[in-house]
């Protein structure tokens, strides 16, 4: 807390990093809800944290907040180790998603709660003679002391006037609507001068006319103040508009870190693809550097650095591909399957070559009429492949077969293993088969996750016996689906287990789910 | 600072005095039971219980307790289910006031009322040992039975009751496809708060009847009052015995309801006062 | 339904009540003679409300259940409020289970098991002599359950951030705690505290077996009734105490009707 006495330039370029996540993991009933996060907010910031319910972007939140203390890894603010802090010690404050204003307490002692018990310096300790009382060390004595009755008033009613509230300190705080008490929740956490702001989906409960314009009101404020915002959403428009930064976070593992246009423009794989806005995911195949072949056309990109040949992932926003009527100039031709009139502009969907585009535009196609589409370089973006190959290490545990997922699978024992060899299996994600009666596969195991990749759907299926198996398929399933797994014997390929590099790319593939 | 580092107040230590409390006071005394339940003169043995089993005496009482106890319980349920029906019926009865004057009684001192009732007994001549005791128990035990069927019958969804006439249920086919069924959660909460404390009330019993009126409590009561000796060894196991009982009864009641039933005076706390 | 079923049922409703009510009066009307057995009258008189206020024997009675009553109570709405957050906040299933059902246990229980058990506690141990400790603790424990299980409810209606946004504001834990949860918690407690102050002078069984030498009315009226027969003056003492609780239980529902109006406006 001396560090305050240090001239505050100082401060701002040895602490530029304000907030540092440092390999935190977090696990709740052996849940592993935030997993070995790594994240540093700069200071003045406004940084998004934004995924799924259930990702851990609110408890990575609470516990820069101090609600939640890491099971490991440490948080710093301001570079000082604050994990074991807890948070009424944090100069961090918070606006909660539903609001927790205090019932018993009107709109002025709500906001005013921080501050009566704000301790400020006030001097250093005198001795009799007007000169200053040194301590064993020879440093002066601060002294604190608490806000007066006058300033208070004149902070809360500052606060209040910024939230557009002037006139409502003596208001009763359940009186108030929902924008209303959720501008008190914000004065009250503003009004103590915290260095960071943490906002936990402030605007989750409030209508849609009245979160856009309080996105609209923080952003200002958050321009006004200069304070670092650290803001938690599900809602990819919200974090998208408002941020200089967004972190994607997906079971507990940051996805992609960026400002908001490159996580539009250039997604790092396929779920922030499709969890950020629409968008067409393709499998293509890199030609060479800045030609890629996709629906059997060669389109020409800007990237580069994959293998020859190298199967990816290839993203086309809706509105970067060009539409136009047919017998003019295009890549593709195809024909309009439907068209939906979005307000702004229409969203079709275009059947070409075998795969279903969306398409935006301003011009209308009708259902029925044959198109030409065409995308520019800059509208092409490619990802790599994520892994296209389940990878298990396992035993033999039978003449032919390998045990897997608590069931034996025959393969083709051409190399003579015998039972109990440690093994690795791999099983490509177009060769897993699935069932719709559970009892018709080898084991049962339920749809986790269901990704559309273009051409087929890629769908994670999650085991009884606790295991992840990846499946590319021309089905669509439901999540939460019951189903059987079916694999052929000369699917699986089977090589011995080798301890090092092996167990390696095992670990691998579990980051990768 | 450094201080408190490591250590944070969480709001669950707010319960530890509880805790430790509960460890002593409730907890030991039952394990205090429990060992002299199983020893005498301080060595293991199951002679307490084999005593139970062997004295027909103390058999007959715990059945003639058992026996009174289920008669006290249906008079309750048959006297007290209409009744809720009628104060939960808007179109009968508005007035909470009514249904305050009931629940009122709960809360005065049952050896008050015991005394009282005892008193219309001697007006009116009464003087039969086994129907005093029964109308004192009914007496006694009458609000316990109102308050959680008041509670659920008030509570109910009107719109199955409009919907099954809707669909052409008469009103006695309605009552039993529909209604009763519904408030089986309330039946069983009302007789677990009479059935079981009727097994084990004394006073009562004592105040109003005589020896042949004695009940299981009355035992219990004599082995620790009255006898030195092995007193409380054989009480205690006849103690461990009604606590069986009491587990018995809670568990039926909360297989016949899925577990909604409730015999801790949720009811005194649910409807009564405040 | 038709016009005479309802006068019917209503009919039903009031015959209950009077059949409820008929021996309370009963006792009432009797206090006012002297004879020895009701059903006797022998001229209106007070001197049996005389007798009760000078019998010092009474008075002690009514005085020891007051303070047992008072000291537990107040007792119990603390370590049941406390035990009630503590509860509610903890992550600890085992932990939470097992609070649960020690309370579930006491509730459950039949009187005269936790009665002998709690004197058997007390004789083996020796430390605590039978009489008012042993009556406090014993109320105090078979009360907190009730305290916590009015608390409980109202913390599930509280916002679940209420309590950190305290501590995000820069309050400590003990603080937040008085000065955020305690205010939305105190109707609830008061309704506790009630339960408490009137399930401890309801008690008889528990406190016949620790009271040692301390009378208390449950006692006192055990002790009068069932050994010595019939004392006139018992009546004017009941009559007393009738009236007393349902002033009291009348006052506090019109209280909790009115609070329930307002917070309805």
């Amino acid at each position: 807390m001396n560090n305050d006495t240090k001239p505050p330039e100082v401060l701002r370029q040895k602490f530029d990093k304000i907030i540092e996540v440092k390999n935190v993991t977090k696990i709740f009933d052996d849940v592993t809800v935030v997993d070995d996060v790594n994240l540093s907010v700069r200071r003045g910031e406004f940084i998004t944290l934004l995924g799924p319910s259930g990702c851990g972007k609110t408890t990575l939140l609470r516990m820069i907040a101090g609600f939640e203390t890491p099971t490991n890894g440490r948080i710093f603010l301001e570079g000082q180790d604050v994990t074991d802090l807890p948070p009424h010690k944090r100069n961090i404050n918070t606006v909660f998603q539903k609001y927790a204003l205090f019932p018993h307490l009107n709109v002025f002692k709500n906001v005013a709660f921080g501050l009566k018990l704000k301790n400020i310096p006030d001097g250093y300790k005198t001795d009799k003679n007007g000169g200053f009382k040194l301590d064993k060390n020879g440093e002066k004595i601060p002294l604190t002391r608490k806000f007066t009755k006058g300033e208070i008033e004149e902070k809360v009613a500052r606060a209040l006037k910024l939230v557009g509230l002037d006139a409502y300190g003596h208001r009763d705080v359940t009186s108030l609507s929902g924008g209303q008490q959720q501008r008190v929740a914000i004065a009250r956490a503003l009004v103590c001068e915290p260095k960071v702001l943490l906002l936990d989906e402030p605007l989750g409960a409030l209508d849609l006319k009245m979160r856009k314009d309080m996105q609209i009101e923080l952003m200002d404020m958050h321009s006004r103040l200069g304070i670092t915002f650290v803001y938690v959403t599900h809602d990819q428009e919200e974090a998208l508009t408002m941020s200089n930064n967004v972190v994607v976070i997906k079971d507990g593992v940051i996805q992609q870190y960026g400002s908001p246009k490159k996580i539009y423009d250039e997604p790092s794989n396929a779920f922030v693809a499709s969890f950020i806005g629409e968008s067409n995911i393709i499998s293509a195949t890199m030609k060479s550097d800045f030609n890629v072949n996709f629906c059997g056309v060669d389109f020409k990109c800007l990237d580069k650095g994959f293998a020859k040949n190298e199967s990816v992932d290839l993203v086309v926003r809706p509105e970067d591909i060009i539409i136009k009527k047919a017998g003019g100039k295009g890549a593709l031709s195809g024909v309009v399957t439907q068209c939906i009139f979005k307000g702004t502009y229409y969203e079709m969907n275009v059947l070409a070559n075998g795969y279903e585009f969306t398409v935006q535009n301003t011009a209308e196609h009708k259902t029925g009429s044959e198109v030409t589409l065409d995308v520019e370089p800059d509208g092409i973006h490619i990802m790599k492949k994520q892994r296209t190959v389940n990878e298990y290490v396992t035993e033999v545990d039978g003449e032919n077969t390998v045990a897997l997922f608590g069931g034996s699978f025959e393969f083709v024992n051409n190399l003579g293993f015998a039972k109990g060899d440690k093994v690795v299996a791999r099983i490509a994600f177009d060769k897993v088969e699935l069932t719709d009666d559970e009892s018709d596969g080898t084991v049962g195991g339920n749809i986790a996750q269901t990704l559309y990749k273009g051409s087929y759907y890629q769908v994670q299926v999650y085991t009884d016996d606790d295991d992840d198996i990846f499946v590319d398929t021309a089905d669509e399933w439901d999540t939460d689906d019951r189903v059987g797994i079916v694999v052929a014997p000369e699917a699986i390929s089977v090589e011995r287990f080798v301890e090092e590099t092996e167990s390696d790319s095992a670990e691998g593939e579990e980051d990768n789910g | 600072m450094a201080k408190l580092k490591g250590f944070r107040l969480k709001r669950s230590y707010f319960s530890f005095p509880y805790a430790v409390l509960s460890a002593l006071f409730v907890i030991l005394p039952l394990l205090i039971t429990a060992f002299y339940a199983f020893t005498r003169n301080g060595h293991f043995s199951f002679d307490n219980f084999v005593k139970f089993f062997t004295t027909p005496n103390t058999l007959k009482v715990l059945l003639f307790s058992l026996g009174m106890a289920a008669l006290v319980t249906l008079i309750c349920l048959v006297l007290a289910y209409p009744l809720a029906m009628m104060l939960a019926d808007s179109k009968i009865n508005r007035s909470a006031v009514t249904v305050m004057l009931f629940i009122m009684p709960m809360w005065i001192n049952s050896l008050l009322r015991t005394y009282a009732i005892k008193n219309v007994f001697q007006l009116i001549g009464m003087t039969n040992a086994y129907v005093a005791v029964i109308i004192g128990l009914v007496y006694d035990f009458f609000p316990f039975m109102l308050l959680p069927l008041y509670s659920i019958l008030s509570g109910m969804d009107k719109s199955y009751i409009e919907a099954a006439g809707d669909l052409g249920s008469g009103a006695v086919h309605t009552f039993f496809k529909v209604r009763l069924p519904l408030s089986v959660p309330g039946i069983m909460s009302g007789i677990l708060m009479v059935f079981m404390p009727t097994v084990s009330t004394f006073a009562i019993s004592e105040i109003l009847g005589d020896t042949s009126t004695y009940m299981f409590g009355n035992i219990i009561n004599d082995w620790f009052t009255a006898s030195g000796g092995s007193g409380w060894n054989i009480g205690s196991a006849y103690s461990l015995i009604l606590l069986a009982l009491i587990a018995v009864t809670m568990l039926i009641a909360n297989k016949a309801t899925g577990g909604k039933a409730s015999a801790t005076g949720n009811a005194r706390v649910g409807g009564g006062i405040l | 339904m038709s016009k005479t079923k309802k006068a019917l049922c209503r009919a039903f409703i009031y015959l209950m009540l009077v059949i409820i009510y008929l021996p309370i009066l009963v006792l009432v009307i009797y206090s006012f003679t002297t004879s020895k057995s009701i059903g006797v009258w022998n001229g209106f008189t007070l001197s049996l409300y005389a007798q009760v206020f000078s019998d010092a024997e009474m008075m002690s009675a009514v005085g020891n259940s007051l303070l047992v009553a008072l000291v537990s109570s107040l007792l119990a709405t603390l370590i049941g409020t406390l035990a009630a957050v503590g509860i509610f906040y903890t992550r600890a299933k085992w932990y939470k289970t097992l609070l649960n059902l020690t309370s579930q246990v006491t509730m459950v229980n039949a009187d005269i098991v936790t009665g002998v058990s709690f004197m058997m506690l007390f004789l083996v141990f020796g430390l605590i002599p039978k009489g008012y400790l042993t009556l406090i603790i014993a109320h105090t424990m078979i009360t907190v359950p009730y305290v916590i299980m009015n608390v409980m409810p109202r913390l599930s209606q509280l916002n679940p951030n209420l309590y950190e946004a305290g501590l995000d504001l820069g309050a400590s834990p003990v603080r937040t705690f008085v000065t955020v949860l305690l205010p939305q918690l105190i109707p609830a407690m008061i309704s506790g505290f009630a339960l408490a102050f009137t399930l401890s002078l309801d008690d008889f069984v528990v406190t016949k077996f620790v009271n040692g030498d301390v009378a208390t009315i449950s006692t006192y009226l055990y002790n009068k009734i069932a050994k010595k027969g019939v004392m006139p003056e018992l009546r004017a003492l009941s009559s007393l105490i009738f009236v007393a609780i349902l002033a009291v239980l009348a006052g506090i529902n019109i209280f909790s009707h009115k609070r329930n109006a307002k917070e309805k406006k």
